[in-house]
């Protein structure tokens, strides 16, 4: 059975928890592990997130959360129209963040990449960045 | 006229639905004794409530005789890496001070996100003078 869920909201922080608490609701219907399940709700914070404060900077935007469940496959696209990535594969290393005076920790997409089996970056500079992500779930015995 | 009895009788309008704020928002309980500082955090870390985080623990570490900072995450129902950067940046100001820290009682996808990022092996038992 295929299932879809298309969402979109404004880049304020407080919905990181409305994102993640979607996302979860969605995945339940595939009958995830809690393990599973909390492995795909950090992801989508870590990029929800991540569209909020680096691609608009706390300024105000659209935010594009997109689920897909088919035969057990989760995929998860998170998209923002913001300032986009310059170099992709830096910002992919662990430890990196472009906002150290934030605390940030430069941690989330070695996050997603830990806690998702796949995790694709499409970026452009000034236009935005799209992030693409899928986790298998285990079958229910 | 049992049709005119109305719907709403027994709740009050102004009712508002249950809002589970144990579970969601993000509780902070800090216990000093002497030279340590206990953080006790229950509910949900993330990018929204870090910033709260911070300026408690903040405020609380300005007590420039604290030199240990012990993190009990017993109650985090959910933690992104934005705890992580609330966490690892009060180490800072440990080791600013030549102090130390520990994290304790994470379970389930908190204790491997902590694992992940390497902040246990940053952590010391409490010395036992
Ligand atoms: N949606 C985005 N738009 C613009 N830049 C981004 C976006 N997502 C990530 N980045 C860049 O990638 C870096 C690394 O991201 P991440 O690993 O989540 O660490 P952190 O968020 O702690 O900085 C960020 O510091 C930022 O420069
Ligand atoms: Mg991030």
């Amino acid at each position: 059975m295929k299932n879809t869920l298309r969402t979109s909201f404004l880049s304020i922080s407080r919905n990181e928890a409305l994102a993640r608490g979607i996302a979860a609701q969605f995945v339940m219907l595939s009958d995830p592990t809690v393990e599973e399940l909390s492995d795909i709700r950090t992801a989508v914070s870590e990029a929800v997130t991540n569209a909020i404060v680096h691609g608009y900077g706390y300024s105000q935007g659209e935010v594009k959360l997109d689920l897909e469940a088919e035969e057990g496959l989760i995929t998860v696209v998170v998209e923002d129209f913001g300032r986009g990535i310059e170099d992709v594969e830096l910002a992919r290393r662990p430890f990196f963040t472009s906002a150290p005076e934030s605390e940030r920790a430069g941690l989330g997409f070695a996050v997603m990449e830990a806690f998702m089996d796949s995790v694709e970056i499409i970026s452009s500079p000034g236009k935005g960045t799209r992030i693409i992500m899928k986790k298998r779930l285990s079958p229910n015995a | 006229m049992q049709g005119d009895t109305p719907l709403t009788q027994n709740t009050h309008r102004s009712e508002r639905p249950a809002f589970n704020k144990e579970v969601f928002d993000l509780q902070i309980t800090l216990c000093s004794e002497g030279s340590r500082l206990t953080a006790f955090l229950s509910g949900e870390l993330d990018q929204f409530s870090a910033e709260r985080a911070r300026d408690e623990l903040d405020a609380a570490l300005s007590d420039g005789r604290i030199t240990r900072i012990e993190f009990d995450l017993g109650g985090v129902t959910f933690m992104d890496s934005s705890g992580i950067g609330v966490i690892l940046g009060r180490y800072r100001r440990m080791m600013e001070r030549g102090g130390s820290m520990s994290v304790m009682n994470a379970k389930g996808g908190v204790e491997r996100l902590l694992r992940l990022s390497g902040v246990y092996t940053l952590c010391t038992e409490r010395s036992s003078k």
